[in-house]
């Protein structure tokens, strides 16, 4: 039991850094930090810096809190921890 | 029907249905008043933390303040809404599976000690009071240009509708009437949004629009604003950062992990069924947030262009802005212009005595510009538009029909009092719950509990409502300072709780100390010791944003970072965790087993 909880546990960790770093990336990254260099690329009338701060990131946002909770349903069941 | 008629009664109509809806829900008993009775649909659940969420910050002054800063202004766009994704994967499963009603309540377990208690209701205390503050200054806003007074008799007749409202429901009547808050406040939003886009780019999506051209030329729309503003002295629109990209960057963590430390979201997930249904509800708050969010950026954009397209008649065609008859003439200028002056927050000063209005950045750097501008016998910027008016004030300025004004008035009403009620119960239920029947009163009748939650939201909103007629910021600033104090001191302690078994007591009240204190350190500093003004003291540091730049709205980032490393620090020098409390963070961490909301 101790073994399988310390398992679910290192999965559940693994999967919250995972997110994290599609969130970091999109947000600070394409957002903030190499927004200039993405400028330079256009996305219809939008710098592609400018979309990622003012539009992408919030799309990007909503998707991963969905796929997060997918995968830990998943991860729930393969440990058998999800209530009855 | 003239405007002021239309305004009275799409207004009424909507508080009609709220109260009528808190009324009829009102809380029996405290179980009630606090959680509603658990068993909220996770899809009504994200949608009444979304009413509660946007408040005055997000509807009345976010796209004021995206306007004026440009580009920069996403800090407010990600900052509110990546927060989801931390509250959705490190708190709101892991609370709802400790099985509480407030967050103190999770110190007082967690943390074995009723100091840590204490010191969590006092970080609590403090935030939410501030973020009150912000919501008065918009609801004062709201209220002045709804009912052609000043904004301070706007903040007064505010503080007393405010104060019924939240009294009378609990949750319960909050959770529902929030339901029907928030699609006022969204349709009020976005239906303008619709309006001005079609106007300016001929696409009835908004956050297409954005992205479209400019109609009647082959210009994309972004780029034509930047065109404007640069022509205007002011920093191009698509790349303006406040300060720094550091300041920028530092700001926007401080809103996202102050999102994550804030008692009235957290509070939310304490009322979902299930485990499964917290991490999945945060994603339905952010679903109903991001149509205001991503509709956002275009009202900001677009309001801007209208803004200087309406003062300078030579914007839209690119013409010679500084001859003299492109600016227009006091005399002649619009109804809105004459409605807002009422309320003080728009005035006109004529510096140059040429009866025209010249709306321009005199503080431009850009020496080209300066001299143009002085050749046209410019002699400063003769317009000051309070930022938190914008969005308000938008429909009016495109010229929209009466109805959609009124209902704009109706929604910035409901975002601001839906959120200032969710945060007058997370201080309701801090002081009445967590202090009073858990510490010093443990014998109180459960209806002394409601009474002593209703007193502490009557002496909330008065001090609430006084610092809110003279603000420390616009309102989405000031709300901003209330998130970097809850970034500071209760989001690490609540993290440290959940994913280290080792943080004992000593560690996390060192650290929310350290934390809290840092922070408000920085912060009153600049806007003065809680916030009254005169008691500035940024001049003993030598010149304002002292820190590396660091503007004190952002501050609460690097307050985190004070908490975490002192609450580790401490850790390591005092006694260890208790077994039973590592025992109790492993159960945590496991979603089976988690019983009702209620019962504890």
């Amino acid at each position: 039991m101790e073994k399988t909880q310390e398992l679910y546990w290192k999965k559940v960790l693994g999967l919250i850094r995972n997110v994290l770093i599609v969130w970091f990336l999109c947000s600070y990254g394409a957002g903030i930090m190499f927004a200039g260099a993405l400028d330079k690329i256009k996305l219809g009338g939008y710098p592609l810096g400018f979309w990622f701060a003012q539009q992408g990131s919030i799309y990007i946002f909503v998707a991963l809190i969905f796929i997060y909770a997918k995968l830990m349903g998943k991860i729930d069941e393969e440990f058998d921890v999800a209530e009855d | 029907m003239s405007l002021q008629a239309m305004t009275y009664l799409v207004v009424g109509l909507t508080f009609a249905l709220y109260l009528g809806i808190a009324f009829w829900s009102r809380a029996g008993s405290t179980k009630e008043f606090y959680v509603a009775g658990g068993g909220v649909h996770p899809v009504i659940n994200g949608m009444a933390t979304g009413a509660d969420w946007m408040s005055a910050a997000s509807f009345i002054s976010m796209a004021g303040m995206i306007g004026y800063m440009g580009y920069g202004g996403a800090l407010f766009l990600m900052g509110w809404t990546g927060g989801y994704v931390l509250l959705a994967m490190l708190l709101a499963p892991y609370l709802r599976k400790f099985g509480k009603y407030t967050v103190p309540d999770f110190f007082k377990s967690r943390y074995y000690s009723n100091t840590a208690t204490v010191v969590a209701v006092i970080c609590l205390l403090v935030a939410s009071t501030t973020y009150i503050i912000g919501q008065m200054t918009g609801v004062g806003v709201a209220f002045s240009r709804f009912l052609g007074v000043s904004s301070q008799m706007g903040v007064i007749i505010g503080m007393a509708i405010v104060f019924v409202y939240a009294v009378f429901g609990g949750m319960k009547g909050i959770t529902y009437t929030q339901v029907a808050q928030y699609c006022v406040l969204i349709l009020a939003y976005t239906i303008p949004a619709i309006f001005i886009s079609l106007q300016l780019t001929g696409n009835p999506i908004p956050q297409l629009g954005l992205g479209g051209h400019y109609v009647g030329s082959d210009m994309a729309l972004l780029t034509k604003l930047d065109h404007i503003v640069n022509d205007l002295g002011f920093g191009k629109y698509t790349t303006a950062v406040p300060g720094s990209k550091l300041n920028m960057f530092v700001y926007t963590v401080s809103l996202m992990i102050g999102t994550a430390g804030l008692p009235h979201v957290i509070i939310r997930f304490f009322t979902v069924p299930k485990v499964k249904d917290a991490r999945s509800s945060a994603g339905w708050a952010l679903v109903f947030i991001a149509i205001l969010y991503t509709t956002a950026p275009s009202v900001a954009a677009m309001a801007r262009l209208n803004l200087h397209a309406t003062i300078n008649t030579e914007v839209k065609s690119g013409g010679d802005i500084f001859a003299p008859e492109a600016s227009i003439s006091y005399d002649t200028r619009p109804e809105w212009m004459k409605r807002w002056e009422v309320t003080g927050l728009l005035k006109f000063e004529d510096k140059n005595g040429d009866g025209r209005i010249q709306y321009y950045n005199d503080t431009s750097k850009n020496p080209e510009f300066l001299a143009k501008a002085e050749a046209a016998g410019w002699k400063g910027s003769e317009l000051t538009v309070n930022n938190d008016i914008m969005v308000l004030a938008n429909p009016e300025i495109a010229k929209l029909p009466n109805w959609v004004i009124a209902l704009v008035a109706a929604g910035g009403l409901a975002a601001a009092l839906s959120t200032a009620a969710g945060l007058l119960l997370a201080i309701a239920s801090a002081i009445s719950h967590d202090l009073l029947k858990n510490m010093l009163m443990k014998d109180l009748s459960e209806k002394g509990e409601l009474m002593a939650g209703r007193i502490a939201m009557a002496c909330a909103i008065v001090v609430a409502g006084y610092l809110g007629m003279y603000p420390p910021d616009f309102a989405a600033g000031t709300v901003a300072i209330a998130f970097g104090l809850a970034a500071s001191s209760i989001f690490p302690a609540l993290m440290m709780g959940i994913f280290s078994k080792t943080m004992n007591k000593q560690g996390a009240i060192a650290g929310m100390i350290a934390g809290l204190g840092f922070t408000m350190i920085y912060v009153f500093a600049h806007t003065g010791i809680f916030y009254i003004q005169g008691t500035e003291y940024w001049q003993i540091f030598g010149k304002k944003d002292f820190f590396f730049g660091i503007s004190p709205n952002a501050i609460g980032a690097i307050g985190a970072v004070v908490n975490f490393a002192v609450a580790f620090a401490v850790k390591n020098m005092t006694t260890p965790v208790p077994d039973h409390i590592a025992a109790m963070v492993e159960s945590v961490r496991i979603p089976k087993g988690a019983g009702g909301a209620v019962d504890h």
